[in-house]
């Protein structure tokens, strides 16, 4: 609507010349200047310029929906009440019904923690038929790292819905139904994504997992103020594309170390630093996710992936239905799965921290080396 | 004053001044409009127009008081960028018919209604427990759950008229800002049986975050308070029952989902002639007022000038309906002195516009609420959690309300 042309608004005549003399073709230049400057450059007393602009923003306005007629339309409309069950009965539980549509969820942590395996086993699960859990629809993977593995992907299908998988043509429907892109730069991930949009529309397609923004970025830019520039277009478009085809988005994120320079503190903090209750953001860990600050705001939902004293914990570290509770998993040949689904709610800095502690257990069977693989060496 | 500061259109001004009007005081001469339509070559009605906009703005300048108000507001012009014709605009909105002697403010700010955060401590750093005394003698407090006290902001506009509420709420990622923005939402609604404003809730969304089975839960657990409170304190009153549904609560927020910037000027645009369509509208929250402009713009200088427009303009909303708004704003990192800190974003000339800010943060294992600017509450920060049945006081707090 922002772009709608002045012309097809019914303005008056008279000042609708105006406007077209001067060039202000679309809503959003009118809209970008003060009323004062409209005055200016269209030569129009205040009234004609306020009347102009309330008209203009009527049209250009959204129409307003109650809390209450959003819910019912998302129940009626939407399977499973707009969340997508990611198996895990406990995260399930504490999600509202597993993974929201519309919004993006991100997963973080340390490299083989697991983050693959569970995009794996999410559009894995989303391709499957309704009546196993799925959404019975395409799915979307952009594979920026060149992890996805199809036979990987195969094995945890077969281990996990035997009686789907041991049919030839079924596996053979239910994986066509999940499309690879493997973008090598951040230019042609911008045009897979601008091309995304149209097949979401075209192809039935019911989910999108994004592994990883993270390695797009930092493959190209250097830190600081150009990288948050880059990924401010990706991180509209994506929220955006999550929210007009109402599919789930999922999207990993690498760790990093903490910088001396990373900010955690407001300046008002410290300056007051005699009171006992100031205690300064000690983290024992020195991991934080890799891309910034502007990005987690846009996430909705933030699952951290973490190991503490040799075990992996999921962890929900920033949602708007859930407390901060975190669940031990262990990743087996059928895929991820937890070995508690009673989560153990985490209290302050531990929510966003990021452990990596020791090494954690491989219970993979043998001859899944691509899995063993991957990233263990950068662990202590 | 001078004829260029007279808010008419440019060729309009071209004319007069050509034709030697240069000052106020020379239009005064002038005792008909079809006159000066001769001598300016312009139709009657226009001349009309001129000579209302000249009388409009002589009144206001003939008074003593607003002279002061005129200098005090060119000189916030200059501050924010704006056009002195615009502020001298807004000048004769306010004209002085409208002006109030500080007792008199006193007093409407004590009637003024508020709304809760549901977090005690919150509320009371937020000038809360003491406009609801009666409440807290009847053992509200013990209650742990304060329906009834007060998230109050004012704003004491450079006009002197009555008090609006206006708050700008900044955090990290996680730290509960939507959350608090729901609760905002649903609390407005409490009736006033129950010391509530029994209003209702425009919810601007620009991120989508806004969850409607999050506002269901919130809503729910705001009910089940209020029939908690009912069976406590109100035993002899029977027909005081709660015949609200969560439904209901739901109903009542009226919810816009905004894509770009231009929508969400448009819809501030808009939202006054909403407004008058929906009167019972007690609160607008904007979660959060950011996002859309940390990613569309270049031109940095427009983008001040747009955002300081859209803050004046629900200001002025605020006002006239007498509503309290509340902005929710993300944070960024600043460099400064040598270090890296959080800030909120969207620079220095917007922290101008907001009168009352409050900054959430971690500190240890709590979530704390900091009153970082207000004219007319101390500094103080208090702490607050987030519970499955939405804010609520620190679990852990007694003495927690640390003033600065």
């Amino acid at each position: 609507m922002a772009n709608k042309l002045i012309s097809e608004i019914p303005l008056p005549k008279s000042i609708a010349n105006v406007f077209s003399a001067r060039n202000i073709s679309t809503a959003k230049d009118a809209l970008s200047l003060t009323e004062f400057e409209l005055m200016e450059l269209l030569d129009v007393g205040l009234t004609e310029v306020r009347s102009a602009l309330s008209q203009i923003s009527e049209i250009v306005a959204p129409p307003y929906q109650t809390a209450l007629s959003l819910m019912e339309q998302r129940f009626q409309n939407e399977h499973l009440g707009g969340h997508f069950p990611t198996g895990l009965k406990g995260l399930d539980a504490a999600l509202c019904g597993g993974i929201p549509f519309g919004v993006l969820t991100e997963l973080v942590g340390p490299a083989g923690i697991g983050k693959t395996q569970f995009c794996l086993k999410l559009s894995l699960l989303a391709s499957l038929p309704t009546n196993y859990g799925g959404l019975d629809g395409r799915v979307i993977y952009i594979d920026v790292e060149s992890k996805f593995s199809s036979r990987r992907l195969l094995e945890i299908g077969l281990r996990s819905f035997p009686e789907i998988f041991q049919m030839k043509e079924m596996a053979q429907e239910m994986a066509g139904r999940i499309l690879v892109l493997r973008p090598t730069s951040l230019a042609e991930f911008t045009q897979s994504l601008e091309q995304i949009k149209v097949s979401l529309l075209q192809n039935q397609v019911k989910m999108l997992v994004i592994d990883s923004m993270a390695a797009l970025v930092s493959g190209e830019h250097e830190q600081g103020a150009r990288r948050q520039q880059t990924l401010s277009w990706h991180i509209s478009f994506i929220k955006s594309l999550a929210e007009f085809s109402r599919i789930p988005v999922v999207v990993t994120n690498q760790v990093r170390s903490r910088n001396h320079d990373d900010a955690s503190r407001y300046s008002f903090q410290v300056q007051s630093r005699d009171g006992a209750i100031e205690t300064p953001m000690q983290y024992d860990s020195h991991l934080v996710a890799a891309l910034g600050i502007q990005w987690a705001h846009a996430v909705t939902t933030r699952l951290v992936l973490e190991a503490k004293s040799g075990e992996r914990f999921i962890k929900v570290a920033k949602s708007p239905i859930s407390p901060p509770l975190a669940f031990p998993f262990h990743i087996t040949s059928s895929g991820i799965s937890l070995l508690s689904d009673d989560g153990k709610e985490v209290m302050g800095p531990e929510i966003n921290a990021i452990h990596c502690q020791g090494s954690f257990p491989q219970t993979l069977d043998a001859g899944h080396n691509e899995i063993m693989n991957f990233g263990m060496e950068g662990l202590h | 004053m001078e004829i260029w500061r007279l808010p008419i259109s440019a060729s309009q001004r071209g004319k007069l001044i050509s034709a030697g009007y240069t000052s106020l005081s020379s239009l005064s001469s002038i005792s008909s409009s079809s006159d000066l339509a001769r001598e300016l070559k312009v139709s009657e009605s226009e001349a009309m127009n001129i000579l209302k906009v000249a009388s409009h703005s002589r009144g206001s300048e003939t008074s003593n008081a607003s002279c002061s108000i005129v200098e005090g507001i060119y000189r916030f012009s200059s501050i924010i960028e704006f056009s002195c014709r615009q502020a001298s605009l807004y000048l004769v909105k306010f004209n002085l018919s409208r002006a109030q002697s500080a007792w008199d403010m006193l007093h409407d700010e004590e009637s003024l209604m508020h709304i809760t955060t549901s977090s005690a401590d919150l509320d009371n750093i937020l000038g809360g427990g003491i406009h609801c005394k009666e409440v807290t003698e009847i053992g509200w407090s013990s209650l742990s759950l304060i329906v009834n006290s007060v998230l109050k902001y004012k704003l004491t506009t450079a006009f002197g008229s009555e008090s609006i509420i206006f708050m700008l709420i900044g955090g990290v990622p996680g730290i509960g800002k939507t959350q608090l923005g729901i609760q905002i939402a649903v609390n407005v609604q409490i009736p006033n049986d129950f010391g509530g404003l029994g209003g209702k809730a425009v919810y601007i969304d620009t991120e989508g975050s806004f969850m409607v089975e999050r506002a269901f839960q919130i809503a729910e657990a705001c009910i089940e308070d209020m029939s908690e409170y009912n069976r406590f304190l109100r035993k002899d009153f029977q027909e005081c029952k709660i015949k609200m549904l969560p439904q209901d609560i739901l109903e009542n927020i009226f919810y816009f989902r905004i894509c770009s910037y231009t929508e969400q000027i448009a819809l501030i645009n808009y939202l006054d002639k909403f407004l008058s369509e929906h009167k019972d509208v007690k609160v607008i929250v904007v979660d959060s007022v950011t996002f859309h402009f940390r990613q569309d713009f270049d031109d940095m200088a427009l983008r001040t000038r747009v955002l300081s427009g859209m803050a004046l303009k629900l200001m002025n909303l605020a006002k006239r309906f007498s509503l309290a708004v509340v902005l929710l704003n993300q944070v960024t990192t600043k460099h400064t002195e040598a270090s890296f800190q959080l800030a909120l974003a969207l620079g220095d000339s917007w922290s101008h516009t907001c009168t009352n800010r409050i900054v959430l943060y971690w500190n240890g294992n709590e979530r704390y609420a900091y009153i970082d600017k207000s004219p007319s509450l101390r500094s103080a920060s208090a702490a607050y959690s987030v519970t499955a049945r939405g804010i609520r006081n620190s679990s852990s707090s007694c003495k927690r309300i640390k003033m600065m």
